[in-house]
């Protein structure tokens, strides 16, 4: 029955974010289009002593990963916020739906989405010429990180909606996210950073952890120290996000 | 009481916001397996808070309540396991297609797979949207949407439907067709039916008991028609030509009986014995010119006044206003 409830809610995630292109369209869009704009104007930072690869397109690459994630972190909590909002979650609430299965079918869906946009990323990269050095056997291991990050950046969204409630307040957290892209190593690897503060700030940031992870399959091949700290990283998001989410959903999905 | 009984009983029944009323103020209802109870009061009157409780979607602040037998606070999946209920507003997905909806709400209420194909395609002809069944609900038009309601309320078979204002925003002839649906649910398939409602006609029409409900208190309960038996007389509301002439109008007709004020016309209620050709002779005898004058037999509103001393519709448009009062002083 769990697995049933978990599948429903999971098939209603994604057909509902199938039937809105605009759910769809920019999370494969503009990921692709900045980092195609990075890839030509950055070339010259892979000049620097010490830079990983002589191809910008391979290092700028994690990026839509991490992008992708944010979009689903977006949607997910939106798509759930509209839910409460509607009464819809009260229409659910009123059927034996489990809050677990509640929560693991929408996150199925995100997961799902999640995935797609990164194979999606990762055939851009290689029909551009990017190419990936973990081999055929890193794709599988760079798809279930890609899944994680959703899972976790998803269970986020949806902490935040089921705690605020409103679609706005998710959507008002977007740029905040974007912040955190932007103060981490997404443009230069943090050993030629210069400016101390911000290679500070870009360590103390997780999401320098997983772009690195991305990175190291696709530049390094197997680096055992970027993907166990990348994964670590992720699954502490994922596992903190979930017990937040997991904390709010009875307050939502009140029912004797 | 056996579990396998229909009814609703509520004994003292209660809720109180944080900071707020005290939305339902200890009622007491016994809704019989089979009957159509209609739940009437104006806007803000605990309709929907007692509807919440009843579904276990709200938890009461006191008082007991068991809905087929089974407690609301203690057994809430068993409730829910037996009851179907469709909201005040029809939370549908604008995305999902009518049948999404059905093959959705079969799925979480555990319709065996054999079953749902047909269940699904049954309630969509019973509720008249086969034909739109693939549309996207965000092109339905209210009727549609409340009539799908009815049809997800209806997925498991439940024994016991809530229904809260069903029929509000609908054009009269969705309005007629829900209720056909609904009074065939109760007199064919023996499902108990509390339907909360604002609509005077809705709860004479449909309802065969009406509890009427306003400040959280059960002000008057029974038939529609020991309701109005209780008010007794009928009443003659007049319209005068001249509105310079209302007080003098309101002093013949204070002759006859008792004054009902809240009205826009000017109306007394008869006393026994009298009828509407002694109030025309009387504005005769006095030379009162009126452009209209009617005999009307006692209604819920009728029913409303005598209870509460306000109307139905003058009670929802004061409480707006003090809604709009309070949320200007926040």
């Amino acid at each position: 029955m769990f697995a049933t409830q978990v599948g429903a809610v999971a098939q209603r995630s994604l057909r509902r974010t199938l039937r809105q292109p605009a759910n769809v369209i920019p999370p494969l869009v503009f990921p692709v289009a900045l980092m195609a704009v990075n890839a030509a104007g950055l070339q010259a930072s892979t000049l620097l002593p010490g830079f990983p690869t002589d191809s910008f397109l391979a290092f700028a690459l994690a990026v839509p990963f991490i992008q992708g994630a944010l979009f689903s972190t977006l949607n997910a909590g939106t798509d759930l916020a509209r839910d409460i909002q509607t009464g819809f979650l009260n229409r659910l609430s009123l059927t034996p739906l489990r809050g677990s299965a509640l929560l693991a079918g929408h996150l199925t869906g995100v997961v799902v989405l999640g995935v797609a946009q990164a194979v999606f990323y990762i055939s851009v990269g290689l029909i551009a010429g990017a190419g990936f050095a973990a081999g055929p056997a890193g794709i599988p291991v760079l798809l279930a990180f890609a899944a994680l990050v959703s899972l976790g950046f998803g269970a986020l969204g949806s902490y935040f909606a089921l705690r605020s409630g409103s679609g706005e307040t998710v959507q008002g957290l977007f740029p905040v996210f974007f912040v955190f892209l932007f103060i981490s190593s997404m443009n230069a690897p943090r050993d030629l950073m210069a400016v101390d503060w911000f290679r500070t700030l870009a360590t103390l940031n997780p999401v320098s952890y997983l772009l690195e992870c991305v990175r190291s399959l696709i530049i390094t091949g197997w680096d055992p120290r970027a993907l166990t700290l990348g994964l670590g990283v992720a699954v502490a998001i994922a596992a903190v996000a979930l017990a937040l989410a997991s904390r709010e959903l009875p307050r939502r999905m009140t029912r004797t | 009481m056996p579990p396998s009984d229909n009814s609703i009983v509520a004994e003292r029944l209660a809720r109180e916001f944080r900071k707020g009323p005290r939305a339902v103020d200890g009622i007491d209802l016994h809704v019989a397996p089979g009957e159509i109870y209609g739940f009437l009061g104006p806007n803000g009157a605990g309709k929907s808070t007692t509807v919440l409780m009843l579904t276990t979607l709200l938890p009461p602040t006191s008082g007991t309540a068991r809905v087929a037998g089974f407690d609301i606070v203690k057994q809430g999946p068993q409730v829910r396991s037996v009851i179907g209920a469709a909201l005040q507003e029809a939370a549908l997905d604008p995305l999902l297609t009518g049948r999404d909806h059905l093959r959705l709400q079969s799925l979480l209420q555990g319709i065996p797979k054999a079953d749902r194909r047909a269940r699904t395609e049954e309630l969509l002809a019973r509720v008249g949207l086969t034909q739109a069944a693939d549309r996207k609900v965000r092109g339905y038009s209210g009727g549609m949407k409340r009539r799908l309601d009815l049809a997800l309320a209806l997925v498991h078979r439940p024994r016991l439907l809530f229904l809260d204002e069903p029929t509000i925003g609908l054009d009269p002839q969705s309005r007629s067709a829900l209720w056909e649906e609904v009074a065939r649910l109760a007199r064919e398939d023996g499902v108990t039916v509390f339907l909360t409602t604002q609509y005077l006609e809705e709860a004479d029409v449909l309802a065969d008991r009406v509890g009427i409900i306003d400040h959280g208190r059960i002000v008057a309960e029974g038939t529609p028609a020991e309701l109005k038996a209780g008010i007794g007389r009928p009443s003659v509301h007049v319209l005068p030509a001249d509105e310079g002439d209302r007080p003098r109008i309101a002093a013949s007709l204070a002759r006859f009986g008792e004054l009902l004020e809240g009205g826009r016309d000017v109306a007394v209620r008869l006393r026994d014995g009298l009828g509407l050709a002694d109030v025309v002779r009387a504005f005769d005898a006095d030379g009162l010119a009126v452009d209209d004058i009617e005999l009307r037999a006692p209604t819920l509103d009728d029913v409303f006044l005598a209870k509460t001393g306000r109307t139905l519709e003058g009670a929802a448009e004061a409480d707006d206003q003090s809604a709009a009062v309070d949320g200007g002083s926040r």
